[in-house]
């Protein structure tokens, strides 16, 4: 009997290596910063060889998810890497990278007409080991379209970011996880006027072999930072004060 | 048609010119180079001080001799005056890529569309000829429409060395026939005929000069007018990068087609692999049997003499070739090449990945052919603060940014093409609005930044400035909104520009 648990352990390790997630002592190195969010993934690291979805149905949404993504794509251009940007209607702004320590001038927009044009240039760019991730906008994926690009990032190594702005058409796909970022009121230390730093509600939906949640995060000096509750400020704050 | 313009350069003392600067010793002494020819020793060249002395070309040496006394004797090498100018042809190339030798003392070169890029024909050939004497060499240098002309005018010019475009007949008008590089036998009969100069005879009926001195006289005479092209024999021929495939049986297949590509390739990348060149631009040709011609063409980011890189961007557009009955020749010519570029330094690429990275650079011209070049975009900053205004689009991948990106004040995450109008309520001068409604929905505000003031550039338009606020509703939302003008102008207008992370 334990050596058939044996074997299903090891069958189901196996089974990960191949859809893409390390081993656990060689993936630990790689975390991207944010925090207890990549304990809901399996092997507890975010899947870099995947294709995350993102949920952006109003333009709020779609900007918290750039600023989201950004700060990402800050950990994965670490080694002086580029990115792809593919969309139709493009409203994203380059220099809005700088707030988040990317470099606006490593990120080529492509432009396309077509929505089929769209995942076609996602494809080859997932294909190429030159890049290190791919993000698209699209409004509809299917179920063999998503294989496909599955395929294409756990040959190479590029992550793949999915932007769907069309929520009555999301399918079942093979995406790795489905994400949606929406803002928060940011607050300022101390009670100060004006606008603090970006805050999020990060909801992850659906991870594949792993555990959804909801996490509250802000960004705060190039990383991402879980938002201690305000009771907890106010409580930290006043016994900080009188201690 | 562009103008043909060609320079002359005649080196009078050639050979002695050159022994000088090999033997300084020599500048102060008459010497001549001399040779026997038919059992007899003849002066083959003589320096300006052998001259002067009454020592020629061409004299027998004992005569020679016997007029000047003290004159030193070089045996003659044979065939230095070719080598001396090519050597000298080289050198010109610089100035331009079409140089002929013209033997025995002379070079020719085609200028066309050169010259401006001395700064026009005068100082051009002044350098020319200024360098060539500050070396050591006598030269005379003549410009004009003609190689005929600047022969005649660097050999027998007196009046000036740059004939304007058309003007050679008139200025040949002057010189005696030999300016026309005749043979010495029919300059003996001019001679005999009285015939001293070109305007003497010019006027004269073809037929008659044809029959009295040949057919040659005629032909000399035209390509010095410009009535007849003269073929130059390049030093550095100019060989088009263009390579041919004729088909014994006409090709109608697809296959057939790849095959035909990929053969056309290797031949034309071998040519530019040894030149140390790359492709930019690559045109396909197919001549069908019903004489049409189809054509593709694939552009290259980078000059790449890569086969299986190049055949693969043909691949994708194969299909839009249209065989018919059948293609009998396919050409492939390379009209834009680059220098390559040196393969060693990605080998030192940590990772594999960025910009400079070959794979990425593979990716982006296969999507260049496929989608259009005009689809990629990437963007440097702009030292500019009209939002819209503050980023250009980079020309290469590997253009980096001339100034840094603006870090003091943030930039929304998504920015709309067109400003959106917005309705407010609740104004303050110096404030953003309590309340606005964008697209039906009402947001309160709840937080706000201070005011960045954006002024229009003052000398392109006479719009009026923004005043910029990063507000946040109370769901958190965080927008960027502006008025456009002053608080208490009635133009001012409240519009919504972005939306921040």
């Amino acid at each position: 009997m334990e050596a058939k648990l044996d074997i299903l352990e090891k069958l189901r390790a196996d089974l990960r290596l191949w859809e893409g997630y390390k081993p656990l002592e060689a993936a630990r190195a790689e975390r991207i910063g944010l925090g207890e969010i990549e304990d809901a993934f399996p092997q507890k690291v975010f899947p870099r060889k995947a294709i995350h979805e993102f949920i952006t149905v109003e333009p709020e949404h779609a900007a918290a998810s750039a600023g989201f993504i950004a700060g990402i794509l800050k950990a994965l251009l670490t080694q002086g890497g580029a990115c792809l940007w593919i969309s139709m209607s493009r409203t994203f702004f380059p220099p809005a990278l700088i707030a988040f320590n990317v470099a606006p001038e490593r990120v080529i927009f492509i432009d396309v007409k077509e929505e089929k044009e769209v995942l076609w240039v996602m494809e080859q760019a997932l294909k190429c080991g030159g890049l290190a991730a791919v993000i698209a906008e699209v409004k509809e994926i299917n179920i063999i379209q998503s294989r496909r690009l599955q395929l294409a990032t756990e040959s190479s190594k590029v992550t793949g970011f999915l932007l769907r702005n069309d929520p009555k058409k999301l399918g079942s796909n093979t995406c790795a996880a489905r994400w949606k970022i929406s803002p928060l009121p940011s607050m300022l230390e101390d009670e100060l006027p004006g606008v603090g730093f970006p805050r999020w509600q990060v909801d992850l939906l659906r991870v594949r072999n792993g555990n959804p949640g909801s996490w509250k995060l802000e960004w705060v000096e190039d990383t991402f930072r879980p938002v201690v509750e305000k009771e907890e400020a106010v409580v930290r704050r006043i016994t900080g004060h009188y201690a | 048609m562009m103008n043909e313009r060609f320079i002359c350069l005649w080196f009078r003392y050639l050979l002695t010119d050159w022994l000088t600067l090999k033997r300084p010793e020599l500048k102060e002494v008459p010497f001549v180079f001399a040779a026997s020819v038919h059992n007899r020793v003849v002066v083959t060249a003589a320096n300006s001080l052998a001259e002067a002395e009454g020592a020629w070309k061409g004299m027998a040496l004992a005569d020679a001799k016997a007029i000047a006394k003290s004159l030193e004797v070089v045996p003659h090498i044979e065939g230095q005056e070719e080598k001396l100018l090519k050597a000298l042809g080289e050198w010109c190339i610089r100035y331009t890529p079409q140089v002929a030798v013209d033997l025995p003392d002379g070079l020719i070169m085609d200028i066309s569309g050169c010259a401006h890029l001395w700064g026009g024909e005068r100082g051009y050939l002044k350098e020319i000829v200024t360098r060539l004497i500050s070396k050591g060499y006598h030269v005379r240098g003549a410009l004009a429409d003609t190689a005929g002309a600047a022969w005649a005018i660097a050999h027998f010019g007196q009046v000036k060395p740059i004939i304007e475009p058309g003007g050679q007949a008139e200025a040949l008008l002057d010189l005696p026939p030999a300016a026309l590089r005749l043979e010495p036998s029919v300059l003996d009969r001019l001679h005999k005929l009285g015939f001293y100069t070109i305007k003497s005879f010019i006027g004269t009926k073809r037929s008659a000069l044809r029959r009295r001195f040949g057919p040659d006289f005629l032909l000399r005479m035209d390509q010095a007018l410009g009535d007849e092209d003269e073929p130059l024999t390049l030093l550095q021929p100019l060989e088009p990068y263009v390579e041919r495939l004729p088909c014994l049986e006409p090709i109608r297949t697809r296959a057939g087609i790849g095959i035909a590509i990929r053969t056309l390739l290797e031949c034309l990348c071998e040519r530019l692999y040894r030149d140390g060149k790359g492709m930019l631009l690559v045109v396909l040709r197919c001549y069908r049997l019903d004489g049409e011609i189809m054509q593709i063409q694939i552009g290259s980011s980078r000059a790449s003499s890569h086969v299986a890189r190049l055949y693969q961007l043909f691949e994708l557009k194969i299909e839009l070739i249209r065989p018919g009955l059948g293609i009998e020749l396919f050409t492939l010519e390379a009209p834009k090449t680059g220098d390559a570029e040196v393969e060693q330094e990605y080998l030192w690429q940590p990772e594999g990945c960025g910009l400079e990275d070959k794979g990425l650079a593979a990716l982006l011209d296969t999507l260049a052919n496929k989608i259009g070049a005009d689809k990629i975009h990437r963007y440097l900053p702009q030292e500019r603060h009209w939002p819209e205004k503050s980023l250009k689009l980079a020309s290469s991948l590997s253009e980096l940014p001339a100034t840094s990106w603006r870090e003091d004040r943030p930039r929304p995450s998504l920015l709309l093409p067109n400003p959106v109008r917005i309705q407010v309520s609740s104004i303050l001068p110096d404030n953003p609005p309590m309340l606005f409604t964008y697209k039906g929905i009402r947001h309160v505000v709840k937080k706000a930044d201070d005011a960045e003031r954006i002024e229009r550039p003052w000398w392109e338009d006479k719009g009026q400035h923004r005043d910029y606020y990063v507000v946040e509703d109370e769901e958190g939302r965080r927008y960027w909104i502006f008025r456009s003008g002053h608080y208490d102008d009635e133009r001012s207008g409240w519009y919504l520009h972005g939306f921040f992370a």
